[in-house]
């Protein structure tokens, strides 16, 4: 035994923090590389938003503000912004779960690659989907005639809010993406966490027009002051204190599913 | 179980993989119950068992993928569980089921496992172009490895597992599901490496691919070793030749298994439809005997023959049943994914 050891160099007893980025690095030009051979996945990316924008905008614009669909352009945006952005982090569970499934991650644990990796590289792989789906939603938005009031700078600044807030939802998909067994139990429990945050929210209509008990859950959804801080950003309105207590929760839903998403990550791999 | 040559301690040839006492449980099933197995360095060892024997969970341990909850392994020296990181520059793995990214193409999938082995991008393509030419799949390289058919992906996993040019190469039933020809192809790749000096532990089902390939065999059935030997080894153990007595006209049948079954006093299999009655040999002796006492009775012969048993016979000799069940594997397949 020891005349093998003698012949082989001696392999590195750990990956390091360095070589673990460079890990990350490549498994991130793999989730770019699928978005981009993926024409679905493409397509669904940015239909999803040109479609939210067009119902919305029409359907409920002429309801909600006295017939002006451009005023409900102006209000109903950033809160599209919000929505696109938290179901796309949806993709990073499914992602995941169709790795371990597919024994993709079986090939990967059975490399000498840092083993949060694999983990690193799906959260920070799905970046690129989320700066998709907000280039579309403010594209496809001013197409319609959504303008920023503010300047370039406070809208580049909602942008960034928006990422930071993704890159803690994330989390929470990636952790439901462990837990349950198929893509479509990914979808179902997704879906079933996410709707009433979204929805449950000023997002698309103002918090007066509910009743008060309802009033009172959407005012501490983050959702809402979320949007909330995007609105300040793109078309005015007070921004410091919706935007602090948006990364507050940002960071706590970070605190809390990240630990909890690579606890059952190292559990179930 | 009796010892043969190999399991003992040699200093000529080293132990690439060695494991001992492999006990894994998934909830109330054990999957593995002491298992114990050496693969020598360069050399082929096929672990041979019907689906759910605990092929798979063993692979997984040994490939570092699966804690077992009992016992010891080791590859090259290195501790699965304290140096795993180790034991992972040193292995390659081809799963059960083809784990290439679908999503990828074949070169990027190979391109992408040079990169995270920490090899340049240039060496990592010119690695990617030199396998999929090895593996003939040169002309698919730039298609997404979902449009491949079973065999090419196979090939693929084969070709990624292969990258890093592993010391020791696990290939969990490289070749279940393929057509003849691609199986054939399978095991000309196999036999290439073996001549690089790589190690391979593989699984399967099949015995004729044990046969082929592995220069050691050890059968597991039930989570546990039931017989360890090289291939001729194994058969010897069990008899070693086989008698086929083919009556001219097959209403004589009864007669001929009677009086075979009277001479060898071992159990007599005959198959109606080819009319031809099997029984082991031990002893080569008692033939003309046989051979005599059919032609006093006046038995007419379509077919007298001895031949060695095949490793489905020994198979079926050491478990009790034949090397098939499809569901089992399903099962053993899932609980150690989960």
């Amino acid at each position: 035994m020891s005349a093998i050891q003698a012949t082989i160099p001696a392999p590195a007893r750990r990956q390091t923090p360095l070589g673990g980025m460079r890990n990350t690095f490549t498994l991130t030009w793999r989730s770019v590389l699928k978005i981009r051979t993926n024409m679905e996945d493409v397509i669904g990316l940015s239909l999803q938003p040109i479609m939210f924008l067009l119902l919305f905008t029409y359907v409920f614009g002429g309801a909600i503000a006295h017939g002006s669909t451009h005023d409900y352009l102006q209000y109903e945006l950033p809160g599209l912004l919000v929505m696109t952005v938290v179901f796309a982090t949806l993709g990073t569970g499914l992602m995941l779960n169709q790795d371990i499934s597919s024994g993709v991650f079986d090939r990967f644990r059975s490399l000498p690659i840092a083993r949060w990796a694999p983990l690193a590289g799906a959260v920070t792989g799905d970046m690129v989907r989320y700066v998709i789906s907000v280039a579309v939603t403010i594209g496809f938005g001013m197409i319609l005639g959504f303008r920023v009031t503010t300047n370039p700078a406070s809208a580049l600044a909602g942008c960034l809010l928006l990422l930071a807030f993704a890159l803690a939802m994330c989390w929470l998909s990636a952790l439901i993406g462990l837990l349950v067994k198929t893509p479509q139990g990914v979808q179902t429990f997704g879906f079933l966490a996410f709707f009433p945050l979204v929805f449950g929210s000023n997002l698309l209509v103002p918090t007066e027009t509910m009743p008060g008990w309802l009033q009172a859950f959407v005012k501490v959804n983050p959702m809402t002051l979320l949007t909330d801080a995007e609105r300040g950003l793109f078309t005015g309105g007070p921004v410091a204190t919706p935007a602090v207590q948006s990364l507050l929760w940002a960071f706590g839903i970070f605190v809390v599913f990240a630990p909890l998403a690579v606890l059952v990550y190292r559990r179930r791999t | 179980m009796g010892h043969y040559g190999y399991m003992r301690y040699d200093a000529t040839t080293a132990n690439a993989v060695e494991a001992t006492g492999l006990i894994k449980r998934f909830g109330e099933t054990t999957a593995l119950d002491g298992v114990d197995l050496v693969a020598r360095q360069g050399r082929v060892l096929g672990m041979l068992g019907p689906n759910g024997a605990g092929k798979t969970t063993a692979v997984r341990i040994l490939a570092t993928l699966l804690r077992p909850d009992g016992g010891q392994a080791s590859v090259c020296g290195y501790d699965v569980l304290r140096d795993a990181h180790q034991v992972r520059q040193l292995i390659g793995l081809t799963g059960q089921y083809a784990s290439v990214d679908e999503g990828l193409s074949g070169i990027n999938n190979l391109i992408m496992i040079g990169r995270l082995l920490g090899i340049s991008r240039g060496e990592a393509r010119a690695r990617a172009r030199e396998l999929l030419a090895r593996f003939d799949l040169t002309d698919a390289a730039a298609r997404p490895a979902k449009t491949y058919s079973g065999g090419m992906r196979r090939r693929l996993d084969l070709a990624a597992s292969l990258v890093g040019r592993p010391r020791v190469l696990y290939l969990d039933e490289p070749t279940t599901g393929l057509d003849p020809r691609s199986r054939t192809d399978v095991w000309g790749m196999v036999r290439g490496l073996v001549a690089d000096g790589v190690t391979v532990l593989l699984t399967t089902q099949y015995l004729d691919e044990a046969d082929q390939l592995a220069h050691d065999i050890v059968v597991i059935d039930h989570g546990k070793v039931v017989a360890t030997g090289t291939p001729d080894e194994l058969k010897a153990k069990t008899g070693g030749q086989v008698l086929q007595v083919s009556p001219a006209d097959p209403a004589r049948m009864a007669e001929v298994t009677a009086l075979m079954a009277e001479v060898i006093r071992a159990e007599v299999a005959t198959d109606a439809g080819t009319g031809v009655a099997t029984a082991p040999v031990g002893d080569a002796a008692l033939l003309p005997h046989i051979f005599r006492e059919l032609d006093d009775r006046g038995i007419e012969l379509a077919e007298f023959t001895l031949r060695k048993a095949s490793l489905d016979e020994v198979f079926f000799a050491l478990t009790g049943h034949r090397a098939e069940d499809e569901e089992n594997d399903r099962r053993e397949l899932e609980g150690s994914s989960r």
